[in-house]
């Protein structure tokens, strides 16, 4: 029903609807049972019920802008996640000294671990807002891959702090103990992506033998990254960035050699498990709030709403100012206000909240109960008000009214400027790439990539083309032509008419129904729906448009379809095709375009 | 003819180079670089006047109107939209625009930021 109703994502984002009816639920069980609602543990969360989501978030992530900015989103992630548990952590260990909350029996070990938790930022819904609103690639990629890594490393942090609470004695945690905990996290987090490269790797060499078997290849995709987060976990290395480095590494390989229906398969059945983890997760949530497990300190909880923001809002400050320096591109205030603002906490800090062991933390239902209100109110306050704001202050840059020039005018910038990139756009990294890609194609994809590649959809649908054409021009002769030439010459003598106001809009409708979108280099994230048709739409009918009048200017007798001849109307388009052996260069750039994956 | 050398490729892509803030400010001693405001409009100019008169006619634009626009518009309509385009720019009654006109009408647009990409770093 939400997504039917579409004016809806509008207003608010889908977290918000699935906690209200997850609270709905957790009333009726309530008030039927007078017994506490079922709820989760550690094995089910870890287990079942957050691989999917990761597993979604890595396959579907557009590598190719990821990787370009991958230097400011890990430098905006580790430290940014660093930095706001360690400050939520202190600070608040610095209000529990304040005797007047009787909160003083928190130790400082216990508020990190608090702080740790409650960063934990579950960005998506934000993310839908931006699609919404078209903000630009890179802040669009800084939320992206901060939502991505910041899952791992708050699970790695959460579970060093655990560790350290285990060691009972507070007062024994030497230094030596804390450069442990240091070096721990970056061996769990470095040897997650290790091992999930090894993973990906091993699964795309064996996709590479499946051709007969096609019907298991879904099936090993699955087992392979689930396999990979499985023996992560069990060596106690970070899971969540192996599963995510294993999806991300066979994503490239894997579509190539595997099969058009098992790709679909693949693609659908990862959105759907994500999406019922997901469901379910705030659904727990929605059911959990209401029930005996609660404890109610005003200070405690204004305190960590207040300081989630505070905190969130001085990293980003703090660690942009840094990365601007060394960015061509440096992120604007308004870039810095809109990251800030969609720091809206979800499912993970509520799991992580709820799978504290008891007898650590008698206090529990304290952590419990402020980490579900600010779970609600970044859910709600923030989602729903993020909307209008990014509108706002995108709205405010631009002008009101656009005549019909400009908007013309604009669009063919856009569309030059993505035709330029396209021709110079590998140029524009570091070298480290190239030698990346050189390698790649040097080794990796001779083994791992099958010898006969299945045929794409747009090439099937270019044979069958040009097989169409081929039997309309043996049957209709070379009859040519062109009538819309002579009528427009004879419109050329006529008064030009002022048009009404009505006119102009329904023109300015018109174009903005009809004029071709820009070709995205990225293919934008949004955990419901697939990639959008309508782009490959838009391929389609200018590449059939493009050969069309190609053959005719072929037909016409004179070869070269950039011969001055002033009646026709065969005036050279600059895009066109000048030869048959571009034409095949054309349709290999169509190949990866519309075709699986990103084009690298 | 029909072949680019490197010199015209890299001249073609000058274009393109983003603005840097400390050209901004240096005289004008030179002749303009290639990749200043007036030449990035320049450049898309060009790309409408296929005959090089200096003028984009009724028809240029329309050539280039059909080609950005899906297949669902019917000729009236595209030309009654390059009707409209001509009559909102032009500014000395010969229905076509002239490149002052074409730069007037594009005086809000950020072309220095839609034009440029930002390359070999």
């Amino acid at each position: 029903g939400f997504h039917l109703y579409h004016r809806l994502p509008r207003l608010m984002p889908e977290s918000c609807i699935l906690i209200a009816i997850g609270a709905l639920v957790g009333v009726i069980i309530f008030a039927s049972d007078h017994k506490s609602p079922p709820v989760m543990n550690t094995s089910i969360y870890f287990l079942y019920l957050l691989p999917p989501i990761i597993l979604e978030e890595g396959y579907f992530m557009p590598t190719r802008p990821f990787f370009e900015n991958i230097g400011s989103i890990l430098w905006w992630s580790v430290p940014g996640a660093l930095l706001n548990s360690f400050g939520i952590g202190l600070s608040l260990y610095g209000v529990c000294q304040i005797e007047a909350f009787g909160l003083s029996d928190l130790n400082l070990l216990q508020n990190l671990l608090f702080g740790s938790m409650i960063s934990a930022v579950d960005p998506v819904a934000a993310l839908v807002v931006f699609e919404e609103a078209s903000v630009n690639e890179q802040l669009y990629m800084m939320i992206f891959g901060e939502s991505l890594l910041n899952d791992g490393i708050t699970v790695v942090l959460y579970n060093i702090f655990i560790a350290f609470i285990q060691m009972h004695k507070y007062e024994e945690i030497e230094s030596i103990d804390v450069l442990a905990g240091f070096a721990r996290f970056f061996v769990v987090g470095l040897g997650g992506v290790l091992f999930g490269v090894v993973f990906g790797f091993v699964s795309a060499l064996m996709t590479r033998f499946t051709s007969n078997v096609s019907a298991i290849e879904p099936l090993l995709v699955f087992m392979f990254s689930y396999l990979s987060y499985l023996s992560a976990e069990t060596l106690y290395i970070s899971g969540i960035l192996a599963m995510t480095a294993c999806a991300v590494t066979m994503k490239k390989y894997v579509e190539e050699n595997v099969s058009q229906n098992s790709y679909t398969t693949i693609k659908y059945f990862m959105k759907m498990l994500s999406s019922v983890s997901e469901t379910l997760i705030f659904v727990f949530m929605g059911v959990s709030t209401v029930g005996k497990n609660h404890e109610w300190n005003w200070a405690f909880i204004s305190f960590t709403l207040l300081l989630c923001l505070i905190w969130r809002t001085l990293s980003v400050f703090a660690l942009f100012y840094i990365t601007n320096k060394f960015r061509t591109y440096p992120f604007t205030f308004k870039d810095q206000l809109i990251i800030s603002y969609s720091g809206l906490r979800g499912a993970s800090s509520f799991s992580l909240a709820f799978l504290l062991p008891d007898n650590l933390f008698p206090r529990k239902k304290l952590f419990i109960t402020a980490t579900l209100v600010v779970i609600y109110f970044t859910v709600y306050i923030q989602g729903i008000t993020i909307g209008p704001l990014v509108r706002y202050l995108d709205v405010k840059k631009t002008n009101k009214k656009e005549s019909i020039n400009e908007e013309i005018h604009v669009r063919l910038m856009d569309h030059l400027k993505a035709g330029i990139e396209d021709i110079c756009g590998h140029w524009s990294h570091y070298q480290l790439r190239d030698k990346f890609k050189k390698f790649d194609n040097k080794y990796l994809k001779k083994i791992l990539i099958r010898e006969h590649q299945p045929k794409s959809r747009i090439v099937s649908l270019y044979k069958k083309m040009e097989i169409k054409l081929a039997i309309e021009m043996a049957e209709s002769g070379v009859k040519m032509s062109k009538p819309s030439t002579t009528s427009s010459q004879s419109r050329r003598n006529q008064p030009v008419q002022r048009l009404s106001p009505a006119d102009v809009e329904s023109m300015r409708d018109v174009l903005a129904h009809n004029l071709y979108q820009v070709r995205q280099r990225a293919p934008t994230y949004n955990r419901h729906n697939l990639c959008t048709y309508t782009n490959e739409k838009q391929a389609q009918e200018i590449l059939i448009r493009q050969q069309h009048s190609f053959r005719q200017s072929c037909r016409k007798g004179n070869s070269l379809p950039w011969g001055r001849q002033a009646n026709t109307a065969e005036v050279r388009y600059l895009s066109l095709p000048q030869g048959p052996g571009q034409l095949s260069g054309r349709k290999a750039r169509r190949v990866t375009f519309t075709g699986k994956g990103s084009a690298l | 003819e029909d072949q680019v050398n490197f010199r015209g490729f890299m001249r073609t892509l000058a274009h393109f180079r983003p603005i840097e803030d400390n050209e901004k400010s240096k005289d004008h001693n030179g002749p303009e670089p290639l990749n200043s405001r007036s030449n990035k409009l320049h450049f898309a100019f060009r790309l409408y006047d296929l005959d090089k008169d200096d003028k984009i006619s009724r028809d240029e634009l329309l050539q280039v109107l059909r080609m950005m626009v899906g297949v669902n518009i019917s000729d009236e309509q595209l030309g009654s939209i390059a009707d409209r385009t001509i009559q909102e720019a032009d500014q000395d009654g010969d229905s076509a625009i002239s490149f002052a006109e074409f730069v007037k009408v594009l005086e809000k647009v950020d072309v220095e930021q839609k034009m440029s990409i930002r390359f070999l770093h």
